[in-house]
């Protein structure tokens, strides 16, 4: 019977030690994808802030109002005038009749 | 107990100690003794195996710790491998954003330049490919500088990627590259003064400091640097599209107006954000030209007109020895004033714009809205030099603006040290007292907002700022009502903007020589407005140097006609971006009751 338990904890101890040699070599894989998907963040973040930089470049105010200027025939943009402001009821609303009143069979047309 | 114990008395001793006529209790003492002899022994034994327990748990101790520090000590530093947290690449200055989180100023990774002379391997092909790319570098210095002693030089603080590409092509390996985050305006001129600029501090190879030289970037650095912050920006008060609209009609009107600088405020009455601050010539803080060595620093396009700038802004000072009369219940905005000119105060004469006289008597409404020296000094006369101070003290006149740039504390108004009555009498109508233009925007939003003091500042406010009362609403409401109708009747016809109830005064200022007196054709020409009137929402100062307009024969340099028309166009075109809608300004009821009642 005491051998059997010496055995069976020599067992045990064996089980362990492989299990926590796993169990390490698993933690420096996950650490190793930990710390590439930091440097992907980080240039990630570097490369966005770059593109913010550009976006605020090229939407700068004064590219922007040459642009509108150079452009004035195709799309005739104009700076924004007190005039531009509107009521709601200069805006041509659908009036409130249907343009279809009769009732219209479908059935026989099989839908 | 390992040995019998000894009886103390044992029998057979003591039986033989009496016969032989000793005394048999010295047998018991002698066995006391040795038994406490045997006691004495074995304490002493228990004891020491005790202490030699204690010093081994000690040394145990000592050496555990001393191995721990002598492996702290030898080990290299790591960071650690394992914190869940996320590391945030937080870039070395904060970005500055304006008030819709436009970016003003931003941070890009670029390059420097260095070279290790000893590394070259052909100094002279270097230098010349260098000049190549780099055609401001001196090639004789440079090559002297390759071929002499130095370890260590310095090429180019701040170069492109596609230089830094070229200059990998020479393929020289004495030719290093260090990363340099440098700072970017990406809107170039415009808001140039208020952001100011930035540059490097403490170099080194690997990285430098970016430190701000003027602006808010000098006056934040520390919180833009302050890692603390997490990267997170600071948001400015200004508003990105109306900065630009507003720098862009001023510099058309400088241009008509051959002014020789300009200067403009936007303010919003409640919070005291300043939604623009333009001063014109401009620069371009990328590359922020460097201050002049000789003559008027005034005359540098690094001077901010509307902060640095302390002038005599003239007559748009008279709002508020009107408000203030009526506030101090002197006069009602009907009582009539003697206008009389011209009024002479011991050698002195005050007399009326290009000679005018509007004699014998106007009511307070028409001095402001006529803009009459000779009234509004009468009006100061009532109201006395300590409390015209006072009032000035309370609109922040005697003091420096509190706006969140290094230059505000610089611009000290000036203002006679003895206060006397006939400074009250030019003080009344802007002569006498320079301000910035700042000022006058901060104490046009205090007196027309309801009465309630107003702090400028450059920094997004979530809710209206006020401080304490400075006149009563009333009165407020009634120099709004004068203001308009010198838009509508008065000196600031051209003002007029339909749909936003402009209400403003204007104020022609002689500019003063450097060495006494006043000049006869250069002018300081001031419109200080608010819109819409009824409703105050805005209040815009706009300031020209030197204008003349030159439309008609006779050459004019008043306010009405250049800083005016310059003013209103500045609304038309930034109210609607402002999000004002255009809207009927409601009949003045209160008017008629007050004439008819009278």
């Amino acid at each position: 019977m005491k051998s059997f338990l010496y055995s069976l904890a020599a067992l045990v101890v064996m089980g362990l030690a492989f299990w926590a040699y796993s169990e390490n070599y698993r933690t420096q894989e996950s650490i190793a994808t930990v710390e590439k998907l930091h440097r992907d963040i980080a240039s990630a973040q570097a490369r966005v802030a770059v593109l913010k930089a550009e976006w605020a470049y090229l939407n700068r105010p004064d590219r922007l109002r040459d642009l509108a200027e150079m452009n004035f025939t195709r799309l005739e943009l104009l700076p924004l005038a007190p005039e531009q402001f509107g009521a709601i009821d200069q805006i041509g609303f659908p009036s409130n009749e249907l343009p279809i009143t009769q009732p219209i069979e479908v059935m026989e047309r099989g839908e | 107990m390992t040995e019998m114990r000894t009886p103390l008395r044992p029998l057979a001793r003591v039986l033989g100690a009496r016969e032989a006529g000793e005394n048999p209790d010295w047998i018991e003492r002698e066995n006391i003794r040795k038994r406490h002899e045997v006691m004495r022994d074995k304490a002493r034994h228990m004891a020491e195996g005790r202490l030699l327990v204690l010093g081994l748990f000690f040394l145990a101790g000592f050496v555990v710790i001393g191995a721990q520090m002598t492996l702290l000590a030898v080990s290299e530093p790591t960071e650690p491998r394992t914190t869940a947290t996320t590391t945030q690449i937080v870039a070395q200055r904060a970005d500055i954003v304006d008030r819709q989180g436009r970016v003003l100023a931003t941070n890009f990774d670029t390059h420097s330049l260095y070279a290790h002379p000893k590394d070259l391997v052909d100094p002279a092909g270097a230098v010349a490919a260098l000049i190549e790319i780099f055609p401001d570098l001196d090639g004789d210095r440079l090559l002297a500088d390759f071929t002499g002693d130095r370890k260590f030089l310095w090429i180019k603080r701040k170069i492109s990627p596609e230089q830094k590409q070229a200059v990998h092509d020479i393929g020289d390996p004495g030719l290093l590259f260090g990363p340099r985050e440098m700072r970017l305006y990406p809107n170039g001129p415009i808001a140039a003064h208020v952001l100011g600029g930035a540059s490097f501090g403490k170099e080194g190879v690997s990285s430098a400091e970016v430190i701000g030289t003027a602006g808010v970037e000098k006056h934040f650095d520390e919180y833009l640097r302050d890692p603390a912050n997490n990267g997170a920006p600071l948001q400015l008060s200004l508003d990105l599209s109306v900065q630009a609209a507003t720098e862009r009609v001023l510099d058309g009107g400088m241009r008509l107006l051959n002014a020789k600088g300009a200067a403009s405020v936007l303010m919003d009455v409640y919070t005291g954000e300043v939604v623009s601050l333009v001063s014109l010539p401009d620069f371009d803080p990328n590359d922020r030209p460097q201050p002049l060595v000789q003559g008027d620093q005034s005359d540098s396009p690094l001077f901010n007109r509307a902060l640095q700038g302390v002038y005599e802004l003239g007559s748009a000072f008279k709002i508020f020895t009107a408000a203030q009369a009526v506030e101090l219940g002197l006069v009602t905005p009907e009582s009539q004033v003697d206008t009389q000119g011209p009024l002479r105060w011991g050698k002195f004469t005050i007399g009326e714009f290009q000679g005018k006289n509007y004699g014998p008597t106007l009511s307070v409404t028409r001095v402001i809205e006529k803009s009459s020296n000779v009234g509004t000094a009468r009006l100061a006369q009532q109201i006395g030099a300590e409390r015209q101070k006072e009032f000035m003290r309370q609109l922040g006149f005697l003091e420096p603006t509190a706006l969140e740039m290094v230059e505000a504390a610089g611009a000290k108004p000036l203002y006679p040290s003895k206060w006397t009555e006939l400074s009250t009498m030019t003080i009344s109508y802007g002569h006498g007292i320079s301000t910035s233009p700042v000022h006058l925007a901060a104490g046009y939003a205090t007196l027309l907002n309801g009465g309630r003091k107003v702090t400028p500042t450059l920094l997004k406010q979530g809710r209206a700022r006020l401080g304490e009362q400075v006149v009563s609403p009333e009165v407020s409401k009634a120099s709004r009502a004068m203001l308009r109708r010198v838009v509508t009747e008065g000196t600031a016809s051209f003002g007029d903007v339909l749909g936003y109830a402009v209400g403003g005064k204007t104020g022609t200022a002689d500019k003063p020589r450097p060495n006494g007196g006043y000049y006869d054709d250069k002018t300081l020409t001031t419109f200080a407005s608010v819109f819409p009137a009824h409703d105050p929402k805005y209040v815009l100062v706009v300031t020209l140097d030197e204008p003349l307009e030159t439309s008609s024969n006779e050459p004019r340099r008043s306010a009405g006609w250049t800083a005016v028309p310059v003013a209103a166009e500045v609304i038309r075109r930034v109210a609607p971006l402002l999000g004002l809608r255009p809207e009927i300004e409601p009949v003045e009821v209160q008017g008629i009751t007050l004439t008819s009642s009278e």
